[in-house]
């Protein structure tokens, strides 16, 4: 290993590494701000410009206030479980490409931290670990609400993951890569096609997914305060409390930015990233990137305060008979589709689309068929009956 | 010593000590996660032979899946703490004597045949190279195994349904 290539390593690493923290910020900011347009109201903003210091403040809280650990927890896990959390959403980074590449003395260096061949295995790794900060969180703080939280989350973790690792198969398929880098170049630079349209059913599969994963609104049954107080996290406070927090948010931002990579193209823009001189169009990628993350995080905001939250038994049917059968089906449409029409994309893409519609409209067949019968209502004659009896 | 070496030492080293402690703590959710940190440092191990895509498989299905899963059912059972060792009887411990005697020749055996050459593949193994072995030389033992996988789905989903009640 030379030292250019440790050097700019290491560089890439310490910038990341740091973009992701004040990118944290910045969205608990924009989440209480953009919250409060919705709502409207003003959210935040007394602390600096717009309240944009307003994170900082808390966060200078956070880390002042008394770090307050209750007698009844299993203190080594309850202190290892936020940590568990943080690190999973943190590292996932390492295999985004963020951008192009720039070009500096004559060497070409790509804006990715580890170009693994295996990318997006490694995010699925990675990300299915997380589980373990909400559970082992839940069960150290040794509170009835906090474990109901916990178990919650793994059941919806376990069942949604299916759903994210088979929504992208398709997608694999065409790039015939595993490397994010490779499939976010594969796509090109025109929005017809990238990967969303050809694989609309997978897309929408994999983002409802997504939602699931970081426990975000319509699916934050983890944390439903209405019956579980905060969930996983009600006996934590101060900067463990603070670190589930900014694991949720990173988690958001990482989630983002692999779905960005894998069906909406990369740093692709109508050829926008290709002008400029060698590093220009490089940091013109960066920011293309940049901007389509952020617009999916604002779909994060937007969908919490249109969605109201799932009934459990709600989260589990839309998981397991529609988002799971329709995921299939484009595994098994794109593979036939590619094979038959020679990877035409339009063919597939329509393909998907169809496939998808009928294994909805089977499923949702079954299950009106399958309902089991509604009590019968008691007919007018018996009410009146029982109420001359009651008043009588 | 190469930083491949240093690189097996550690990852040997925690997995070892996470097996050891597997078996050590008396606290069912200690052993839980002390396997998966085993797991995770075995995964670094298939790494450093260049498997990557058996690297990611083990993090997935063992550490991600399975190990989730032992947590979930302590949970629920809510198993306490073992509080006094656990007697266990003559024929057993005679039984378990014999086994570690086995393993202990086995070890030593592999320890001594071991030659420098460790006949791992140098480069990194590409995930395109596994799939296109599994689908044609190993094409029948992939296929045996996706079939048993498949009955035991169906089987776990027999045994669990519940027959409808007639009211």
């Amino acid at each position: 290993m030379d030292s250019v290539l440790l050097l700019s390593t290491i560089v890439k690493i310490v910038v990341v590494a740091h973009l992701l923290i004040i990118g944290v910020m910045v969205m608990i900011w924009a989440e209480r701000r953009v919250s409060g347009w919705m709502q409207d109201r003003l959210g935040p903003n007394r602390v600096g410009p717009q309240g944009l210091l307003q994170p900082i403040a808390d966060g200078i809280k956070f880390l002042f206030k008394e770090e307050l650990i209750p007698n009844h927890v299993d203190k080594p896990i309850y202190v290892l479980a936020p940590a568990l959390l943080l690190v999973p959403a943190m590292i996932t980074v390492a295999v985004v490409p963020f951008g192009n590449s720039i070009e500096i003395a004559g060497r070409e260096i790509f804006l990715q931290i580890a170009d693994i061949n295996i990318g997006i295995l490694y995010v699925l790794a990675i990300t299915s670990l997380g589980v373990y900060g909400v559970v082992l969180g839940a069960w150290a703080s040794n509170n009835k609400y906090s474990l109901l939280g916990g178990l919650r989350s793994s059941a919806q973790m376990i069942s949604y993951e299916l759903t994210l690792g088979l929504s992208i198969i398709g997608v694999l398929m065409l790039s015939s890569s595993l490397s994010l880098r490779d499939i976010a170049a594969e796509q090109g630079a025109y929005p017809w096609k990238w990967n969303f349209l050809i694989h609309f059913p997978a897309f929408l599969a994999f983002t409802t997914a997504m939602f699931a994963e970081t426990n975000r609104l319509p699916f934050d049954l983890a944390e439903a305060e209405q019956e579980l107080v905060a969930g996983y996290h009600t006996e934590y406070s101060s900067m463990k409390f603070a670190m589930f927090f900014m694991a949720e948010y990173m988690n958001m931002i990482v989630g983002s930015a692999v779905t960005v990579s894998l069906f909406l193209g990369g740093w692709h823009f109508f050829g926008l990233e290709n002008l400029g001189g060698p590093v220009l169009s490089g940091l013109i990628s960066f920011g293309i990137f940049f901007i389509k993350t952020a617009i999916f995080l604002f779909v994060f905001i937007w969908v919490r305060w249109t969605l109201p939250r799932f009934r459990y038994d709600g989260l589990m049917n839309l998981g397991w008979k529609f988002l799971l059968p329709v995921a299939l089906s484009s595994v098994v449409v794109t593979g036939i589709l590619w094979v038959i029409t020679n990877g035409n994309r339009l063919a597939i893409g329509i393909g998907n689309v169809v496939a998808a519609f009928i294994v909805i409209c089977i499923v949702g067949g079954l299950l009106v068929m399958n309902k089991p019968p509604e009590p019968a209502a008691p007919e007018i004659s018996d009410l009146n009956a029982l109420e001359r009896n009651t008043t009588g | 010593m190469n930083a491949e070496q240093i690189c097996f030492i550690i990852f040997g080293l925690i997995s070892l000590s996470g097996a050891i402690a597997v078996i050590c703590f008396r606290n069912p959710i200690y052993s839980a996660l002390a396997l998966i940190v085993t797991f995770f440092s075995q995964a670094g191990l298939f790494i450093l032979l260049g498997a990557p895509f058996v690297a990611a498989a083990q993090v997935i299905v063992y550490a991600g899946a399975i190990m989730v899963l032992f947590l979930f059912v302590i949970m629920l059972l809510n198993l306490g703490t073992l509080s006094t060792r656990t007697n266990i009887g003559g024929k057993m411990k005679g039984f378990a004597i014999f086994l570690g005697i086995l393993f202990a020749i086995e070890g030593i055996y592999i320890a001594f045949k071991a030659t420098g050459d460790s006949g791992v593949a140098r480069e990194p193994v590409e995930t395109k190279d596994i799939g296109k072995l599994l689908f044609s030389e190993y094409l029948l033992p992939f296929e045996v195994t996706s079939l048993i996988l498949l009955a035991a789905l169906i089987g776990i989903i027999a045994l669990v349904k519940r027959e409808k009640s007639n009211t």
